[in-house]
């Protein structure tokens, strides 16, 4: 299984995010996703997950994401700022819903794998943010999906915690996964590739595509 | 089929909990109704008279209380985008999320009504038909409005927009479900305003998940 991205490029109300991204990930490979505050790693991960329209091609194992929406995005399991969880139900309410949606992977592996043991029966509100975001990580291996997009994945985790979840992924990929990761610190993977982000292309490029703004900025 | 049962299972329990809001719609009800005898005066005959059109306003406006936040919660914490990675198809979740929000809204109301009926002097040959007419209208008033909460999902305070949008859709309803009690009431024929009621609610629940799934995905993308 391989991803390939060409040419990407993506304009929210008609102004450039980035352009021209070209990148491939293959299987068994975690790429990081580097680039300055606003440099759009956050907009190039949502529209991977086809979550944001983008003018360029996204193929994940030759399937086109154009093509056929559905199927790229059965293959993709996303994790972005926010946790997607509900605090008014437990953690173990919440990740079980999310298990027998995807119905991929084990809840097992993924209580034991993001240490969710002690919490298990706590609401959701009632734990720190460094809890919550093991919660919302612990999604993914419930949702046994071979590509993780990852956005700022060890934001509120503490040291030890980021080095078991660079273990995690380590293992993700050993097992023929994928993982795209927009992060500002060294993970600690071997042999990191990097795909870089680089905002001084926007601004040479042109600033906007929307018919009214193109005027009135001359 | 357990994905939809997961889903199904989740939105209940989430609006049973605390600050879920299923209660509201109800307390709601029984508060305007409870009002119109002191605003209208207590005159039997009046009572009679405008407790159809009364029962059905008001079971209407507490339908949508809490319509604003049937998707806007999961929009809010994100829920929404891993859903749309799900294998469970955007319409399907619309129609499990519509069936939930009836359940803990529109239900309530139906089952509150007779007892309702009573305080507004409401002819014995109606109360059948005011539940039977509710049982049938209240679904179309959950799915209807899933399109408005949908349209509205990425407003603040769009609660008001969504009323805007969709009042108007509510009117073939409200018609059709207040004509068939106050038909009951005067001894008239209650079935053909009956008829066209299921109808409305059929053609909404067969095309509102359809909507409701264009616009959210028109949000996201």
């Amino acid at each position: 299984m391989t991803l390939n991205v060409s040419n990407l490029s993506c304009y929210r109300g008609g102004r450039l995010i980035f352009a021209d991204q070209s990148f491939a990930i293959g299987e068994g490979e975690a790429v990081m996703l580097r680039g300055p505050n606003g440099s759009g790693k956050s907009t190039l991960l949502r529209a991977l997950a086809g979550m944001l329209p983008a003018e360029g091609e996204v193929e994940l194992n030759g399937i086109a994401l154009a093509d056929d929406h559905d199927e790229v995005q059965e293959q993709i399991a996303y994790a972005g700022h926010l946790d997607a969880i509900k605090p008014q139900l437990t953690v173990a309410e919440n990740l079980t819903f999310w298990a027998r949606l995807f119905d991929g992977g084990s809840i097992e592996k993924a209580k034991e794998l993001f240490i969710l043991d002690e919490i298990w029966d706590r609401p959701a509100h009632a734990c720190s943010a460094g809890q919550k975001r093991r919660l919302g990580l612990a999604r993914l291996v419930v949702s046994g999906r071979p590509l993780w997009l990852l956005d700022e994945p060890t934001v509120s985790l503490d040291v030890e915690t980021t080095a078991r979840f660079a273990e995690i992924i380590k293992d993700h990929c050993a097992n023929g996964g994928m993982a795209l990761i927009a992060t500002h610190i060294d993970l600690g993977l071997d042999a990191q590739r990097e795909v870089y982000l680089d905002p001084s292309v926007r601004r040479a490029n042109t600033p906007t595509r929307d018919p009214f703004l193109a005027e009135g900025w001359e | 089929m357990s994905a939809m049962m997961a889903v199904m299972t989740r939105e209940l329990r989430l609006a049973l909990r605390s600050g879920g809001g299923a209660g509201l719609g109800l307390a709601f009800f029984l508060i305007v109704v409870m009002l119109i005898p002191f605003g209208v005066g207590p005159v039997p005959h009046l009572l009679a008279q405008i407790a159809p059109g009364t029962l059905w306003i008001a079971a209407l406006l507490a339908c949508l209380l809490s319509l604003d936040r049937l998707f806007q919660a999961d929009f809010e914490d994100g829920t929404l985008d891993i859903l749309t990675l799900s294998p469970m198809p955007l319409e399907t979740l619309v129609a499990i999320k519509a069936v939930a929000h009836w359940i803990t809204t529109g239900l309530p109301l139906v089952v509150a009504a007779p007892i309702l009926g009573m305080t507004l002097n409401l002819p014995d040959a109606a109360y059948w038909w005011l539940v039977a007419s509710l049982a049938v209208g209240t679904p179309a008033l959950s799915f209807l409005g899933a399109i408005g909460a949908a349209l509205t999902v990425g407003i603040r305070r769009g609660g008001l927009l969504l009323s805007l949008l969709v009042l108007p859709l509510y009117i073939p309803t409200l018609i059709f479900g207040a004509r068939c009690v106050s038909a009951a009431a005067e001894g008239m024929d209650v079935i053909p305003a009956f008829q066209l009621l299921g109808g409305v609610t059929l053609f909404t629940l067969a095309m509102t998940p359809f909507a409701a799934a264009a616009a959210l995905r028109m949000h996201m993308r």
